[in-house]
């Protein structure tokens, strides 16, 4: 799902290519590779019957024929089963507010994404920053928005990285089908907007701009990381408990009922455990946490939790996913693009543009480029899903050793599917990064021991020595577990004066960024309603820092 | 598959969100914009433009680790020289690798710089302040008047019937005086009908006089009574005057500099802005003096250089004589600004005195002097205790007055806040309180 480097969140936008001097072609890693691909065939002096247009306009038949050109492609060629498309046409100023609403086309209201709104409009003003070429949201049918600038070329581009790419991504990937429920999700929108309209008018719209920040500022801990309970249906907790039945009388044995018991746990323990066990801690959804749970807070306060909490779910697998959804997207649009042009549906002109836009997307500058910026998930995911085509259909010595299971299967298309489906970011790479793509990207590892007075060290390079290192290290930066820190509600004074207790269990020695802790940490009081401690431990249980914050103007005491 | 052209859609969709974050960051901004209108030439003053806010005031925190600590790792492409077991001097800004950083994500803590229209730019900048008075205070002519409907009477005239009230005052009065319903005197008769004309009984009898009675109820209890008729009320509002004159009344005389001139534009600038976004219509009308007054156009009355003595008395006059000619008090709300340095012949100021208490101040809705002073020569303290001679005038005058004010300006950036002075919510609260 492809972002903007300046969408924080939400759906898929290609960012358009930078000023030209920024991407000479030269340097993507990934166009080097795929020469093959590209040699032109000429259309000129073939049969130009197949042509689907020439020069850069297009209407909506066009847009049609072009849908369906690149559609065969994708289904029948690739073999991809994709969400019905529904394609929106829109303007510039459409798009700017697109992007301010988390690409939604509908969204609740809020001054932060009015916020949002202003920096992008300042920076596309002055030029800093172009805009999408699309948006792609994660629904049933698949909404996409095309921009109406764009060239024909770009709409057939377009058309191929989102309404078959990312489409495909969406309706396949494991994380996408366990988390988000494509049908409902505008509906539930549409519910959150109206009600919060609502509450507004009831309410007043400070009263519940409070409850949005607050729950805002605790979104990222308002996922569930592991999939939803099912709840079982009768059927199966008959046979269940049919099973759990036989199994106890196989075990039958009298003798048990002789055994001395041992010492009585103590009581404190017990107890402590048993409360835990009530409030269902502990717990790392605090959003999830508070809205079943916190004392005060009135229902309308608790459904602002939820909903705020359900669209922060909903965007949850987009940020596992970002390196794949974007190689599948890139990858789909490569190949697509490739086809229509070598069927003679595109001219060499409408091709050589499309290859300038493909190259300055996926660049990947050098850690000592003034424009690097982190590993371009564009480069990395269309790099990867070429070397995986690679593998599948020539493969080499060292590609067998390093990945036997998939080198030279032949079937480049069906294990790329098979990829798609069944891996995020970070386990699709400790699988499938082969020794030459960590020599293409030239990747080494820089480790930091945090030490001011020491120098960084080399740990690793693109050897022998180190590609098993290298491939750990970078699945672990894209590991979402390890970027977000662990924290969890631990336990709440009940006897007490209610405070609740919280715990970030700290990796690698990274504390919290402290200001914001303390923030909001106050946020979270003020929704709890009675004073909040959160204690920073090591792995070893030693206490490193600990915040605390008093309830300041606590919800639901209207 | 389908297309969809959404280009059509009304834009503005974040206008709302927009709106609640100018909101939330409204003092900041609003201190932006005073910063931004200070630096501003006057033309521009009641432009949009961008302003600029300290980026922590709208910061949204979240639960993050921090950028800084603790031991990591940075993966980073485009190895050319280095080995495994290689040192790399720890960059200056401490922070390890650039952008390498996975948690910081980018987060610019820059300030916040954006855009805004004019109206909202106008919006922040005049915000709080009040206009006195605003409604003319005599108003006077039919024109003036609207029609508003003002509930329901018991006479008027007939186009001014409200059928749905008079039918509604019937059918309770008919309720409660028990009018028979057609459909139950035709019950009736079918009952009498039922007995042959001559029969005497009881029962017969009994039908035929409820009948009679019935009917007897249905002709002396009329369907529509003249007591059931309703007109609608129409009621004559004034309606107050949306349109305003301002008179700009400056000395020109040799005594004023470039500066002065520049302090009065600029508070004629910010009085006019004011005054366009409270009436429909603003006309301005420049009167400038020395010894004689003249209207002129706006470049004639800032720019171009007279001399001669100064009698105050002389604008006041013509003002009257404009007055006069082109804006009727009753249908203009009047404003005037004076400016001036506060020189004036001596002879001359109980004469100016007089004419501004007796003539100029009962046809003007709210007169403010401004006295303007050098910026560059500072008085010591003690001659700024010195009032001048207009001043004094008008400050005897004044103080019966209560929508007269005077104020003294000697720099730039004194306009805005006398200004705000003027005409802040609290002061004009005051001055109705008088």
């Amino acid at each position: 799902m492809a972002r903007k480097t300046t969408t924080s969140k939400g759906a898929a936008a290609k960012p358009k290519a930078k000023p030209r001097e920024n991407a000479p072609a030269v340097e993507s890693v990934a166009s080097k590779k795929n020469a093959p691909a590209q040699k032109l065939v000429s259309t000129l002096t073939g049969d130009e019957s197949n042509i689907l247009f020439k020069g850069a306009d297009w209407d909506f038949p066009l847009i049609d024929r072009i849908y369906r050109a690149v559609e065969d492609i994708g289904l029948n060629e690739m073999g991809m089963s994709i969400y019905p498309n529904q394609i929106e046409v829109i303007t510039s100023e459409q798009m700017l507010d697109a992007y301010a609403s988390t690409g939604m086309p509908l969204f609740y209201k809020h001054w932060s994404f009015g916020k949002e709104f202003a920096r992008n409009e300042q920076a596309y003003r002055k030029g800093y920053q172009g805009l999408a070429y699309e948006i792609v949201i994660n629904s049933d049918p698949c909404i996409l928005y095309i921009m109406e600038e764009n060239s024909a070329t770009m709409q057939t581009l377009v058309l191929a990285h989102a309404g078959v790419g990312h489409n495909h991504f969406f309706k396949n990937n494991y994380v996408f089908k366990q988390w988000t429920d494509a049908e409902g999700i505008l509906d539930y929108i549409a519910f959150a907007k109206s009600y919060l309209a609502k509450a507004e008018d009831k309410y007043g719209i400070t009263e519940v701009e409070r409850v949005i920040d607050a729950a805002h500022a605790l979104q990222s801990h308002g996922v569930h990381r592991s999939p939803r309970k099912r709840m079982a249906d009768l059927r199966t907790e008959q046979m269940r408990e049919k099973q759990r039945r036989d199994h106890g009388e196989q075990l039958f044995n009298d003798l048990w009922r002789t055994v001395p018991k041992g010492k009585k746990a103590d009581k404190s323990v017990v107890d402590a455990d048993r409360r835990r066990a009530i409030l269902g801690l502990p717990e790392e959804n605090i959003l999830y946490f508070l809205e079943k749970t916190a004392p005060r807070l009135l229902p309308w306060q608790r459904e602002v939790l939820r909903i705020v909490r359900q669209i922060a779910q909903y965007f949850y697998p987009q940020r596992q996913t970002k390196m794949m959804n974007e190689g599948c997207a890139t990858f789909t649009h490569h190949r697509i693009m490739n086809r229509l042009h070598e069927k003679g549906m595109l001219t060499d002109g409408a091709f050589l543009e499309f290859l300038h836009s493909h190259t300055s997307v996926v660049m990947q500058p050098n850690y000592d480029d003034p424009r690097y910026s982190g590993i371009n998930p564009y480069a990395l995911g269309f790099a990867m899903m070429q070397d995986i085509e690679r593998i599948c259909v020539n493969p080499t010595g060292e590609d067998r050793a390093a990945l036997p299971a998939i080198a030279g299967n032949g079937d480049p298309y069906g294990t790329l599917r098979e990829v798609w489906a069944n891996y995020r970011d970070e386990s699709c790479i400790s699988q499938f990064m082969s020794p030459k793509l960590i020599r293409d990207f030239s990747l080494f590892r820089v480790s930091d021991d945090g030490d001011p007075s020491e120098d960084l060290r080399v740990d690793a390079i693109h050897d022998e020595r180190g590609y098993a290192r290298i491939r750990r290290a970078l699945s672990r930066q894209y590991d979402i577990s390890r970027r977000d820190p662990d924290i969890q509600v631990v336990d709440v004074d009940l006897v007490g004066d209610r405070k609740l207790m919280l715990q970030h269990r700290v990796l690698d020695g990274v504390m919290l960024a402290s200001e914001d802790a303390q923030r909001v940490l106050q946020h979270l009081a003020n929704l709890w309603g009675y004073p909040v401690v959160l204690t920073e431990i090591s792995q070893n249980d030693e206490s490193l820092a600990e915040h605390t914050a008093d309830p300041f103007r606590p919800f639901g005491t209207v | 598959m389908s297309i969809i052209d959404r280009r059509l859609n009304p834009g503005g969709k974040s206008l709302a969100n927009r709106q609640r974050f100018i909101r939330r960051a409204r003092a900041l901004v609003r201190r932006a914009v005073h910063d931004a209108s200070a630096g501003r030439s006057i033309k521009d003053a009641g432009k949009g433009g961008d302003v600029v806010i300290p980026a922590d005031g709208v910061h949204e925190p979240t639960l993050r680790r921090s950028s800084q600590g603790g031991s990591r790792d940075y993966l980073l492409p485009g190895n050319k020289k280095f080995s495994e077991g290689d040192n790399i001097q720890r960059p200056q800004s401490g922070g390890g690798g650039r952008g390498g950083d996975p948690s910081g994500d980018g987060e610019g803590e820059d300030d916040f710089r954006f855009a805004l229209t004019a109206e909202e730019f106008l919006d922040l900048f005049l915000e709080d302040l009040e206009l006195p008075d605003m409604a003319k205070r005599e108003v006077a002519g039919e024109a003036n008047f609207e029609w508003r409907r003002a509930g329901y009477t018991t006479s008027g005239s007939p186009s001014a019937l409200s059928v749905s009230r008079t039918m509604r005052q019937s059918m309770s009065r008919r309720i409660a005086l028990r009018r028979p319903k057609p459909a139950e005197i035709a019950e009736l008769e079918e009952k009498a009908a039922a007995f042959a004309e001559d029969d005497q009984g009881a029962e017969a009898k009994a039908a035929r006089d409820a009948l009679a009675t019935a009917k007897r109820r249905a002709k002396l209890i009329p369907f529509i009574d003249p007591i059931d008729v309703r007109y609608r009320r129409l009621e004559a509002n004034p309606r107050p005057s949306a349109q305003a004159v301002m008179f700009c009344l400056m000395d020109v005389s040799g005594s004023m500099n470039e500066h002065m001139k520049d302090l009065a534009k600029r508070f004629y600038t910010l009085l006019y802005l004011f005054l366009k976004k409270r009436y429909k219509r603003v006309e301005v009308v420049f009167i400038r003096h020395t010894h004689v007054a003249q209207e002129v156009d706006e470049e004639t009355f800032f720019y171009s250089r007279e001399t001669g003595g100064t009698v105050v008395s002389t604008v006041l006059e013509a003002m009257k004589t404009v007055i006069d000619e082109r804006f009727p008090p009753d249908v203009w709300n009047i404003y005037a600004a004076q400016a001036s340095d506060g020189d004036n012949t001596s002879s001359d100021n109980p004469k100016a005195a007089a004419l501004l208490t007796e003539v100029i101040l009962p046809l003007c809705q709210y007169f403010a002097y401004v006295e303007v002073g050098d910026d560059e020569d500072r008085h010591p303290a003690m001659m700024q205790e010195m009032p001048t001679s207009l001043w004094r005038t008008y400050a005897r005058v004044g103080e019966a007055v209560e929508y007269m004010a005077m104020k003294k300006v000697r720099h730039r950036r004194d306009i805005y806040p006398v200004f705000r002075e003027l005409f802040s919510r609290e002061s004009i609260a005051a001055l109705g309180g008088a």
